[in-house]
């Protein structure tokens, strides 16, 4: 019995999702679209793709609230190197590696100085974002070549090619938290990192680590959001954290750390999605949707915190 | 009688936690709560203050049936529970705790400090308890928090009081300054319930007592009349002549070595001993003697500022506990949900946590492999869990306790530091915690045994090594008495 309820509850975001994709396909004859679900997908892709590297960095007791910038300054650095002539599959690597080195920093930092996560990432928000601000003089990069539009917006075997670069992304950050020595220790760190520390666990490396893998997701999720723009904007991606931490946290994520799921955050990340993209379908403005996603967030958390209570 | 509780049952969904509780409690005396974890103390005491409503069952109150709907409700008839984990506020000062939810307001709901200090003092004078109604209670002792709560029970004048494990993480001292106290109510015509694990303490503080069995009252007298074994055997059903026995072996070889060891932070002095395999080192002293400081130090958490460990007879760096671990050295601690075990995550995962090496190839994990290994070894350590994929936290004690002790297994660590291993775990448990230690010696583990029960360390130790002020004072056969260790522990350097 127990066991059944805990499995009805772990399903709780998923038939929310389930129910809120029914009742828009009734409510607007436009939702089931090809053209509408395909322009879903890309919208999703970059809040999911952030998401993704968020789950690891938040299962292992973390926080990166420097996210946004992250994308910022790595769409930004990677579209720079595009206007300079580097082919496009090098100007996407740099963006990516400029993520690495920007999710390294930050790893480096909360397990050398030993700062909460949140304090030390609040303070990368500032400077990732003030780095991107003075390498471009505040001015987006316009110069790219057409052909990179085809991250964002081109189709493979017509499906979205970003929904294959997700599933891609999924399947990957799955396979660590669940199959790799890496994903064991961020939960075991999440969970308790004292026990971790004294079960010999070298600590400090996986914490660099999990924010390095965070960081590349992020600067992915710059290079798609550059290429949906057709410009490296050094503003790009502000306020996202709170859209990924927000995928995570519905999907069953803890910010005490040692609880988060692939399968969880992208149902996260879809529900926002769906609910952005039903509010545009069903003409309910901007500002109401701000209200809904803010306290679709509180109700999640509070379900799933009454589910843990009575678990306990 | 002040409170009678007949016949009462209490069902949790469908898992019944009280089939017959039974217990009085007269004004003036200490009555001793005893029962293993599960035998029903904890949900008896819930229903006795309100926190929990009883299925039947007759409850009087100076001979009235009453009921009870709420904590609110027992406290106003006069009975108040005394936490055994400090739920205080830690930045607020003495006096706010006290008065804490119940504040005298003025106009506008101001809180007037001044005058809640007042009380506070009056109060702790009244009690004559060592307390200042300003400091913070995050500066207080174990103890001191423990007296907080004790004056947040009595300020408003209750007629029964409720310690549940008062003295669990206490020195001696400070448990002798709870008894004091618990006298002092008693003299004062309050009655108390006093839920213990510890059997040392019984006679030094109870007047009756009432043993709990899997939710029925199997036994309820006077303390005097009844010897300590018959009531462990009260607790837990079966003779327990065995569960201290142990066959001694002839120790073997060193396996840890620790030369005139120093830590200033610590306030550890010149310590050496030996460690030999197939031998359990008991070890006990006084709380803040430096016992769990030196099993830190060997371990690698505090960095050594002198001396030399050696490992085999080799000399080993050790730095961090990761080259204690890689070195054969597991740390058992004395607060396993702090520092032993990831709550949240399921038994198998914190039993490979140390070695996660073993169930991995080339960075992936063998899940098949890692349940396997982890069902084996619980059921060689007699876990009891519905499965491995249970989450630790949900376990009891003793089976926490065994998870931990799995994760060395499973390192194949063959040094064992154990600070304080049956704290907080009942005697069933506890007699198999001994049981694995046993194994542990014969199988060749050399152990360090770190206890403040001194009949245990008389049971279990083959010799035991006293600490007192950061140096170890002595060492003692395992037929030595208490009173041996005691003045160990104790003396003056000048005698």
């Amino acid at each position: 019995m127990k066991l059944n309820s805990r499995v009805t509850q772990k399903l709780l975001p998923f038939v929310s999702l389930i129910v809120l994709f029914i009742a828009l396909s009734i409510t607007s004859p436009y939702f089931l679209t090809a053209n509408n679900l395909a322009s879903v997908a890309r919208q999703t892709a970059v809040f999911n793709t952030m998401a993704l590297g968020m789950t690891i960095v938040i299962v292992s007791g973390g926080i990166d609230l420097s996210v946004g910038s992250i994308l910022g300054l790595s769409g930004l650095v990677g579209t720079m190197a595009l206007e300079r002539g580097y082919p496009i599959p090098v100007g996407v690597l740099i963006g990516l590696l400029v993520g690495t080195a920007c999710g390294f920093a930050n790893g480096l930092m909360v397990a050398k100085l030993r700062i909460p996560p949140f304090v030390v990432t609040l303070g990368t928000l500032g400077i990732f974002r003030g780095l991107a601000l003075i390498i471009s003089n505040g001015l987006p990069v316009h110069r790219i070549p057409p052909g990179f539009s085809f991250l964002g917006e081109g189709n493979l075997l017509g499906v979205p090619f970003v929904v294959w670069m997700l599933v891609i992304c999924a399947v990957a950050v799955h396979v660590i938290l669940e199959h790799t020595r890496l994903g064991r220790y961020a939960f075991a760190i999440g969970s308790n990192k004292i026990a971790s520390l004294y079960a010999g666990i070298p600590v400090d490396f996986h914490v660099m680590a999990v924010y390095a893998i965070g960081g590349t997701l992020t600067g992915l999720a710059g290079m798609v959001e550059a290429s949906r723009l057709m410009t490296g904007q050094p503003t790009a991606g502000q306020g996202y954290e709170l859209q990924a931490i927000a995928a995570v946290v519905i999907g069953g994520g803890s910010l005490n750390g040692g609880e988060g799921s692939v399968v969880g955050t992208l149902i996260g990340a879809f529900i926002m999605g769906l609910l952005s993209n039903g509010a545009d379908l069903l003409n309910i403005s901007n500002y109401w949707q701000q209200v809904i996603i803010g306290a679709v967030i509180i109700l999640a958390v509070t379900l799933d915190e009454l589910r843990k209570r009575r678990a306990a | 009688m002040l409170l009678e509780l007949q016949d009462i049952h209490k069902k949790y969904g469908g898992v019944t936690a009280l089939r017959s509780g039974n217990l009085s409690v007269a004004a003036g005396e200490v009555h001793l709560l005893l029962g293993e974890n599960g035998a029903g103390k904890s949900t008896l005491m819930k229903i006795v203050a309100g926190v929990v409503e009883r299925d039947s069952g007759r409850m009087l109150w100076n001979g009235n049936e009453f009921f009870l709907r709420s904590p609110s409700e027992a406290a106003a008839i006069g009975i108040a529970m005394v936490n055994q984990e400090s739920l205080l506020a830690p930045h607020m000062s003495v006096a706010e705790n006290i008065f804490l939810g119940r504040e005298d307001r003025g106009a506008f709901g101001w809180v007037n400090r001044r005058r809640i200090v007042h009380k506070a003092r009056r109060l702790i004078e009244q009690y004559g308890f060592p307390l200042n109604a300003e400091s913070r209670v995050d500066r207080l002792s174990p103890a001191g928090r423990q007296l907080v709560e004790i004056c947040r029970a009595i300020h408003h004048g209750s007629s029964l009081l409720i310690f549940d494990e008062p003295t669990s993480s206490l020195s001696d001292t400070e448990t002798q300054q709870v008894f004091r106290i618990v006298r002092d109510l008693k003299a004062r015509n309050m009655g108390i319930i006093y839920i213990t694990h510890r059997m040392d303490e019984l006679r030094a503080i109870g007047d009756r007592v009432t043993v709990l069995r899997d939710g029925n009252t199997v036994h309820t007298g006077n303390l005097a009349d009844i010897p300590t074994d018959r009531l462990i055997q009260h607790m837990v059903g079966r003779e327990v002549s065995a569960i201290y026995e142990r066959e001694h072996l002839i120790p073997g070889a060193p396996a840890l070595e620790v030369r005139d060891l120093s830590v200033r932070r610590s306030r550890l002095k010149n310590i050496s001993f030996v460690l030999r395999k197939g031998e359990i080192t008991g070890m006990a002293g006084l709380i803040g003697a430096g016992r769990t400081e030196l099993c830190r130090a060997v371990f690698g958490i505090d960095p050594i500022d002198s001396g030399t460990i050696l490992i085999k007879g080799d000399a080993a760096r050790i730095r961090t506990p990761r080259d204690a671990v890689k070195r054969g050295i597991a740390l058992v601690t004395e607060d396993r949900q702090i520092s032993g075990l990831a709550l949240r995550l399921p038994i198998a995962a914190n039993v490979t946590m140390a070695n996660v090496e073993r169930i991995s190839r080339f960075g992936f994990l063998d899940l098949k492999k890692q349940n396997r290994l982890a069902a084996e070894l619980g059921h060689k350590l007699r876990l009891k869990s519905a499965s491995t994929a249970q989450p630790a936290g949900t376990l009891s004690g003793g089976n926490q306790q065994k998870v931990v002790i799995a994760k060395w297994l499973f390192r194949d660590a063959e040094i064992f530091l154990f600070d304080e291993p049956t704290r907080g775990i009942d005697i069933g448990a506890k007699a198999e915690v001994f049981e694995l230690m046993s194994e542990l010696a014969r199988s060749g583990a050399a152990i360090l045994m770190v206890s403040s029960e001194l009949p245990e360390l008389l049971h279990v130790a083959d010799r035991i090594l006293v600490m007192r002020q950061g140096r170890i004072s002595g060492e003692l056969p395992r037929n030595s008495t208490q009173e041996q260790i005691m003045n160990l522990a104790v003396m003056d350097s000048a005698a």
